[in-house]
């Protein structure tokens, strides 16, 4: 196996040491992701794996790459990627619809650093992952509360939170097993697991940022979700198109006919909406310093309509496939029920819609269009 | 994953905000002096060559031609400001557009240097409506069934035969058309159709109204009976029109005005629901404007891409489809999500006229059919 960085991370990409352009930079996160998974993470050979002894060298390979740290600064032993670069590895990640914390981990570390807080090795969970989920933080630095829904939050033995003392934004670590854990599952089977936190003592604390708050993270959830479902569906398509060249039925590859030729461009479509959107959120956020309208402007787009060409792509692909996309052994429901899962996450797309339209209509009808078009 | 769509990250430049106020402003002053009412089916997105002559002395028209054929030598993504500017404010844009978007272009490309020096300073100025033939009774969809003839005689290529449902024939005062000047070959049927400019005054052409449904009169028949088009007036190459459209296409496809033309729609719809709109409003609002955003996202895109020198012709057929089944289905959903707020009569006359265009919406400039046939192509399904 070839890994594309050793435990420094990606560090020495940075432009400043080889003066590469981002897209470059973006390419090597990118390949090396796609590299790892090819050879750790193959979907197919995955689907009929037993038991999950797939999962140690995948993860560990991730985590000797410097990937699982993409969000971390240097200065605290990560990779220091740009917002849009790990956005961007999240996506190919997704290419191979395996159930890993990756996402949740480069979450979890954006989040620590955002305190300067040191991140633990190992997966990470970030919380809360609701809307309107607010954890405590008292004086002697206990955490109390409770957060649904955190991906894989039984998978890593630390949680990232960020919770509220004395009405400020506080960065804190907790140890998981100090936590109580309600365990739930996503459409995908993957965890999706309610912590409970009874005075669970913080191992490290530290004020947030000016402007971060649940929303922010609630937002970079999304982001991150959207350019997942937006790399799901570009291997959905993949997988689609090639399985209508070679699946022959009345004399001729189905992909002959006009009606499957008309599905497939729907999920062509679909799919390059989802990438548009999750495209413009992952620069929108990596440009920093939006005013509050825009960045909702974004990461509700992106949540939105990734999530609507989620579903709509899944069903098309499920069409294209007929009985044999349906069959536990075929790999397609893999992609479609993590695409189903991920509308889900941070957020689903009416929530995001409601909370975009009432923005709008207090700004009034003339003040959509200038806003639309000052992005 | 190797699917063939792309779609660059490209925002416009911040540097164009200034000429994207100086064209708000133009349009405000236009719209408050009563030149056009953005939702009034009479005036919006109207004929009104006064306001293109407007716009033409403003240097909004030609923006990234040459200079010396009357052109500003800007870049396409200043053209894009000025463009969905005025598709969101649904100006009356049709006595210049289509010279602007696509006739006017393949001029440049194709023209003699006569021609060029004629024409072009006179679409800058907002003088010169153009119209496209290209559509027959009997080929519309399938435009390599054109049968209209030119014929190469001594006086030049006499023409005859019809085009229809071409937008602004009445006004027009060229047309570029294609014609058939071979039979299709055995093994290639796109071949033998030659596009040439054609002078709307020429003896010989006759201009028959077709009303809509609507009730309006945009588009015509165009009847052709031994029109003599001199040789200079060929646009490209003889029976190789298939060959010229690449870059064109992309640009006549994927711009503002393929998901702009029913948005005043929102806009009222917006007005009517208020600033607190109950939660199935705010809900449907919300999904509206992300879907405008994205779509917006992927033409600026193209547009960008465009600019850069490439072909995004696949991305530019998926903003086209995806952008012209949404201003579709706008009507219907904007009046679904106005059916428990107060009656508004304004509203409902723009909602009605807005749902009577709406089914051309995905059939002109392309069908969705056929749009989804070239995706399908660029997937290499056929």
């Amino acid at each position: 196996m070839q890994v594309y960085r050793t435990s420094a991370g990606l560090s020495t990409l940075r432009p400043s040491r080889l003066t590469l352009r981002m897209s470059e930079i973006s390419n090597l996160a990118a390949d090396a992701t796609s590299r790892i998974f090819r050879a750790l993470g193959d979907p197919q050979t995955l689907n009929s794996a037993r038991g999950d002894a797939w999962r140690e060298p995948l993860w560990r390979a991730l985590e000797e790459a410097g990937l699982t740290r993409a969000w971390v600064p240097e200065a605290l032993g990560g990779a220091g990627a740009s917002l849009a670069d790990g956005f961007e590895l999240l996506r190919v990640a997704a290419g191979f619809a395996v159930a890993v914390p990756l996402a949740e981990t480069l979450l979890a570390g954006w989040l620590l650093a955002q305190g300067g807080l040191e991140v633990p090795e190992g997966a990470l969970a970030p919380a809360p992952a609701r809307a309107g989920e607010q954890l405590a933080l008292d004086r002697e630095g206990r955490v109390s509360g409770r957060a649904r829904a955190v991906p894989f939050a039984r998978d890593g033995a630390h949680v990232a939170l960020l919770a509220r003392r004395e009405g400020q934004m506080v960065v804190a670590l907790v140890a998981r097993a100090q936590c109580a854990l309600e365990p739930g599952v996503s459409q995908a089977g993957e965890p999706r697991d309610t912590l409970i936190f009874d005075d669970v003592p913080a191992l490290a604390a530290a004020g947030a940022p000016p402007g971060l708050d649940e929303a922010r993270l609630l937002a970079m959830g999304a982001a991150a979700r959207a350019a997942q479902m937006s790399g799901a569906l570009e291997a959905v398509l993949e997988r689609t198109a090639a399985y209508a060249a070679e699946r022959v039925a009345f004399g001729r590859p189905i992909a002959k006919f006009q009606a499957i030729q008309h599905g497939l461009a729907r999920l062509a479509c679909e799919t390059a909406a989802a990438l548009a959107a999750a495209s413009s959120a992952a620069d929108a956020l990596d440009g920093g310093a939006l005013d509050a309208d825009s960045d909702l402007l974004e990461v509700a787009s992106a949540k939105i309509r990734a999530g609507e060409a989620a579903g709509a792509g899944a069903a098309i692909a499920h069409q294209v496939h007929g009985a044999i996309g349906f069959s536990a052994e075929h790999v397609l429901h893999r992609y479609t029920q993590r695409l189903w899962a991920w509308r889900d996450d941070f957020g689903a797309e009416a929530e995001w819609a409601a909370r975009l339209g009432r923005m709008l209509a207090a700004r009034g009808a003339g003040a959509l269009w200038p806003l639309l078009a000052s992005r | 994953m190797t699917t063939p769509i792309r779609f660059d990250p490209i925002r416009l430049p911040p540097a164009l905000q200034a000429l994207r106020a100086e064209v708000r402003a133009f349009l405000q002053a236009e719209i408050a002096a009563g030149t056009f009412d953005p939702g009034a089916a009479g005036t919006a997105r109207g004929y009104n060559p006064e306001f293109s002559r407007k716009v033409g002395a403003r240097g909004w028209i030609g923006m990234a031609w040459p200079k010396k054929y009357g052109g500003g030598e800007k870049s396409y993504l200043e053209r894009y400001v000025v463009t969905e500017e005025m598709s969101a404010a649904s100006a009356p844009v049709r006595a210049h557009f289509v010279a602007d978007r696509q006739s006017g272009p393949i001029l440049l490309k194709y023209a003699s240097e006569r021609i060029k020096a004629d024409v072009l300073p006179r679409i800058t100025r907002g003088e010169c409506c153009f119209c496209i033939g290209m559509s027959e009774p009997g080929s519309g969809s399938d435009l390599f069934a054109a049968r209209t003839r030119a014929v190469s005689s001594d006086a030049g290529w006499r023409v005859n035969g019809a085009k229809i449902w071409t937008t602004e024939a009445h006004h027009a005062d060229y047309m570029i058309g294609l014609f058939r000047t071979s039979p299709p070959a055995k093994d290639d049927r796109r071949h033998g159709l030659t596009q040439f400019l054609v002078d709307m005054k020429w003896p010989g052409i006759k201009v028959n109204p077709i009303v809509d449904m609507s009730g309006r009169h945009d588009f015509n028949e165009v009847v052709f009976d031994d029109v003599v088009v001199p040789d200079e007036y060929r646009l490209g190459e003889i029976d190789l029109a298939w060959r010229q459209a690449t870059s064109e296409l992309a640009y006549e496809r994927s711009g503002p005005e393929r998901f702009l033309e029913t948005a005043y729609v929102l806009f009222d719809l917006m007005r009517v629901l208020g600033a607190e709109p109950d939660l199935r409003g705010a809900e449907g609002l919300g999904r509206l404007a992300a879907q405008l955003h994205v779509l917006r996202r992927m033409s600026v895109s193209v547009a960008g891409m465009l600019e850069q020198g490439k072909e995004p012709v696949l991305e530019a057929s998926i903003v086209k489809d995806l952008g012209t089944v949404w201003e579709q289905a706008l009507p219907a959903r904007a009046r679904d999500l106005a059916a428990f707020a107060e009656k508004d009569p304004l509203f409902e006359a723009r909602l009605a006229y807005a749902t009577d265009i709406a089914p051309k919406l995905t059939i002109q400039g392309g069908t969705s059919e056929v749009l989804r046939g070239i995706i399908a192509r660029g997937l290499g399904l056929r």
